[in-house]
């Protein structure tokens, strides 16, 4: 009955897994002052991203010659320049043994992708994983302009002969649309365009066209979708 | 600070500047301090319209390289005190023009100037592109004609990317439409666009429709803008012109064909 009672309630601790991105700091050398003076000039670069973040110490790169350093001294460094260790790796036997001493997790050797100072840079700019951006144009395209979307493409006004609007996504027009047309660039069939009142000169999806005189067929003013069906395009009334 | 008026197109022959010469008159008229500069440097023709050509001495483009003063250079208008002409040079050619030369032209006349209006050459090259660059205001000139609305919608797509303000971010150009040479009758008998249609592909602010007249013609050779010819549709019409452009409201005339009476078709007045 008990025990029953104790299997409804909730559970109030979750093991999960999380990676995350800490910098590492990759030692060659071990004399401890050139480290020091080093690791100062390094942190004045960039003082507040690194106060009190948490760091790696990385000794995979470590020479023969340079093995005596100690993880204690090493901690003391680290500490004096208001970094939070966070573990070893790529540590020798003494390294690893005297880590574990200290209660410093210790991290089997992994290849370095990037210093440190490069992460702190790209840290101070929000970075974007995805290039795709959508962009929306208010006043009207005028004959000669250009307009390009990375993402999907929304006009609100018309887009006149002459012009060219072009997205890596979908099209949309809410005015006429006069002008060429080019939806999906970089060839994403599944893209399409949408418009209110379609007298393009000439609409394209993924590399797919069709010019004004296939198109005259369908009523202007009237709100249509065109898809790609088939590696044909098809224009159907919303 | 002056306020800075271009008057562009894009294609020849709209009428840019009959447009120049009778709106810088006009605003003169009111009594605004108002300067006209004639951009088609090699096609001096300002000059001629505003009937000052034998009094030209020194042009712009003396001024731009320093061989003359901008007072120098500056004509005085005889029909009115506070309009001022600054010729285009006949004997050069646009190269001569250079974005400093003119932002250093525009901004000494700012600094006593209500208006400063910039008569641009056709075309999208040096000449036009200089004389739209610096401006505040865009009066697009256009003929109810396909090729005439389609350079002026490739002029305002120059107009909203290439300008200073669009270059500084600043508020955009405010551009206009003038309608010019618009014949009622013809776009009845659908040879010519109506104002709906230009306005359709445009979809720009209409200032005034200037109609087709033989008094545009008559005023160019004699060398008197054709505002100052009030009985004229096209005079009246550019009056009307000033006035929107100054605020006031106006009903939009010369879009309908006019009636005739029974005198005017014995007379055949127009």
């Amino acid at each position: 009955m008990s025990t029953d009672a104790f299997s409804l309630q909730t559970n109030y601790i979750e093991f999960k897994s999380a990676s995350m991105t800490v910098p590492v700091l990759l030692l060659t050398h071990g004399d401890l002052s050139l480290l020091a003076q080093q690791l100062h000039e390094k942190l004045a670069q960039a003082p507040e991203f690194f106060k009190n973040s948490p760091i790696m110490l990385d000794l995979q790169k470590l020479s023969e010659a340079h093995q005596h350093v100690n993880i204690k001294d090493l901690l003391k460094l680290l500490s004096d320049h208001h970094l939070i260790p966070i573990g070893v790796r790529g540590g020798r036997e003494q390294h690893i043994a005297e880590s574990l001493s200290l209660n410093l997790p210790v991290f089997p050797a992994q290849p370095v992708s990037e210093t440190v100072i490069k992460a702190s840079t790209k840290k101070k700019t929000p970075t974007i994983t995805t290039t795709t951006e959508n962009k929306l144009i208010v006043q009207p395209v005028r004959s000669g302009q250009r307009v390009y979307a990375t993402g999907d493409l929304i006009v609100l006004a018309p887009v006149s002969p002459g012009a060219e609007i072009m997205a890596e996504g979908n099209i949309h027009v809410y005015g006429c649309l006069r002008g060429r047309a080019l939806a999906g660039v970089l060839g994403d069939v599944n893209s399409r365009i949408f418009c209110s009142d379609l007298r393009a000169e000439l609409i394209s999806i993924a590399g797919t066209y069709q010019l004004y005189d296939d198109l005259q067929q369908y009523p202007a003013q009237k709100p249509v979708h065109v898809s790609l069906e088939n590696q044909k395009l098809i224009i159907k009334k919303i | 600070m002056a306020r800075i008026i271009v008057v562009t197109s894009g294609k020849g022959g709209v009428g840019k500047t009959t447009t120049s010469a009778a709106v810088s008159m006009g605003l003169a008229k009111r009594g605004f301090k108002t300067a006209v500069i004639d951009f088609d440097v090699g096609l001096r023709n300002l000059d001629l319209i505003m009937g000052c050509e034998r009094r030209v001495v020194y042009d712009l483009v003396n001024v731009i390289n320093n061989e003359a003063s901008l007072n120098q250079a500056l004509i005085r208008d005889k029909r009115c005190d506070q309009l001022f002409i600054l010729p285009a040079s006949q004997t050069r050619d646009k190269d001569s023009l250079t974005i400093e030369g003119v932002g250093k032209i525009l901004e000494e006349l700012s600094k006593d100037f209500d208006y400063i209006i910039c008569d641009s050459p056709a075309g999208i090259e040096r000449g036009a592109t200089l004389a739209m660059y610096f401006a505040d205001d865009a009066f697009v000139v256009t003929n109810p004609e396909v090729s005439s609305v389609r350079d002026s919608d490739r002029m305002l797509g120059i107009l909203s990317s290439k300008s200073r303000r669009a270059e500084k971010g600043e508020e955009p150009i405010k551009e206009f439409l003038l309608l010019s040479r618009y014949a009622p009758d013809r776009v009845k008998l659908g040879e010519m666009l109506s104002v709906d249609d230009v306005q359709e592909i445009l979809s720009l602010h209409l200032l005034g429709v200037i109609p087709e007249s033989k008094s545009v013609l008559n005023a160019s050779n004699s060398g008197v803008p054709v505002i100052l010819d009030e009985q004229s549709d096209a005079g009246q019409a550019y009056m009307d012109i000033v006035a929107r452009y100054l605020g006031e409201e106006k009903p939009h005339r010369f879009i309908e064909e006019e009636k005739k009476s029974l005198f005017n078709k014995l007379f055949g007045g127009k």
